[in-house]
């Protein structure tokens, strides 16, 4: 099981392709998404890596966290999240993924906070029907109808569904595909909607109900460290 | 410009598409391209542009309306589609309005548009 990835949503546009058709597609992108930390099973019972992704101000980063980046020797993160890993994809601390991580045409899923509706009625939240438009309905068109039965059992079910507030939860989309990278920008294009609003930070992994194709980069598709990258700038 | 407008300038430039200077008004002539099972063929759909939006985005589209045998027809056309072979201006039209859709309760002499004979094109 490979490492998924943070990636922030820049937004919507389309692709229009040579045969005609046009892709409308979310656009995602790796904004420094390094490695913090490992949760190996003899320390911690579990195997997992720790990714950091964004850009944090120093100074607005708590001395424990800092603390925390400094070990790991990387500039401070905005966003942190765990994935868990098989031991043989474990990343080392510090490595910088990229977008060639995922390859186009592979399936994705991805998990972010959908956009938050507020107090939403039966209608929205759960694609009630509403109550008749005449025939006797007074002021009640969107409104849930019964909520349950008579005197036995007297009271409403638990979980029973009625109006309340709607989005601004976890959401996982599964089975999206990948139309194109873009490795120097770290972008991701998503065939269709990704939840969360525009400038929101979501989680991509690999499509737990496809298989994986062929040819994806194991344990992970990692920029050389910083030295490294400096020494090939300098022969280029 | 954000990222999002970048990359859809990028794919305009890629696109290669020139898009010549037409706006509400014009009559102009567009060649989509349809396929037929195998093979495909180039037509021809003519008519007055009631309307452009999206702006420089890649998302944009024009309307085009015409009669056709009696009856009123509108296309939209998304500007930077693949399919969309060619895109002539056949007249020039001066108009008040950027979007004409009061021609869609008009018809015969009063649904004319009168030539706009000053046209300029916009020095780039």
């Amino acid at each position: 099981m490979r490492s998924g990835v943070i990636a922030k949503k820049l937004g919507m546009t389309r692709l229009f392709l040579e045969n005609g058709t046009q892709v409308p597609v979310t656009v995602l992108q790796l904004d420094n998404l390094q490695v913090v930390a490992q949760r190996t099973a003899d320390k911690d019972g579990y195997t997992a890596v720790q990714l950091g992704a964004g850009l944090a101000k120093a100074k607005r980063t708590t001395a424990a966290m800092r603390g925390h980046f400094a070990k790991a020797n990387v500039a401070p993160k905005r966003k942190i999240a765990e994935f868990r890993v098989t031991p043989d994809c474990l990343i080392d601390v510090g490595a910088e993924i990229t977008a060639e991580h995922y390859l186009a045409g592979q399936f994705v899923d991805i998990a972010g906070t959908s956009i938050g509706k507020g107090f939403a009625g039966a209608m929205k939240r759960h694609n009630f029907g509403g109550l008749r438009a005449s025939h006797g309905v007074s002021v009640s068109h969107r409104s849930h109808g019964s909520t349950g039965q008579c005197q036995d059992p007297g009271k409403v079910f638990k979980g029973k569904k009625m109006a309340g507030h709607m989005g601004a939860v976890r959401t996982t989309t599964q089975n999206l595909q990948v139309v194109r990278t873009d490795a120097d920008r770290g972008l991701i294009m998503i065939k269709g909607a990704v939840p969360g609003s525009a400038g929101g930070w979501v989680t991509i992994k690999d499509a737990v109900k496809k298989a994986a194709p062929a040819g994806l980069p194991l344990p992970a598709a990692v920029r050389a460290a910083v030295a490294d990258v400096a020494v090939e700038g300098g022969e280029a | 410009m954000n990222l999002i407008a970048i990359i859809e300038a990028e794919q305009i430039a890629a696109l290669g598409k020139t898009i010549p200077d037409f706006r509400a008004g014009d009559t102009v002539r567009v060649g989509y391209k349809v396929t037929e099972g195998t093979r495909s063929r180039v037509q021809a759909y003519e008519g007055v542009c009631i309307g452009r939006k999206g702006g420089a985005t890649i998302s944009a589209s024009f309307t085009v309306r015409k009669i056709s045998f009696g009856e009123g027809v509108e296309r939209v056309f998304p500007l930077y589609s693949t399919n969309i072979d060619s895109i002539e201006v056949v007249r020039r039209g001066r108009v008040r309005r950027a979007k004409l859709y009061y021609l869609r309760t008009r018809r015969g002499k009063s649904a004319r548009i009168v030539e706009d004979t000053t046209y300029k094109p916009k020095s780039a």
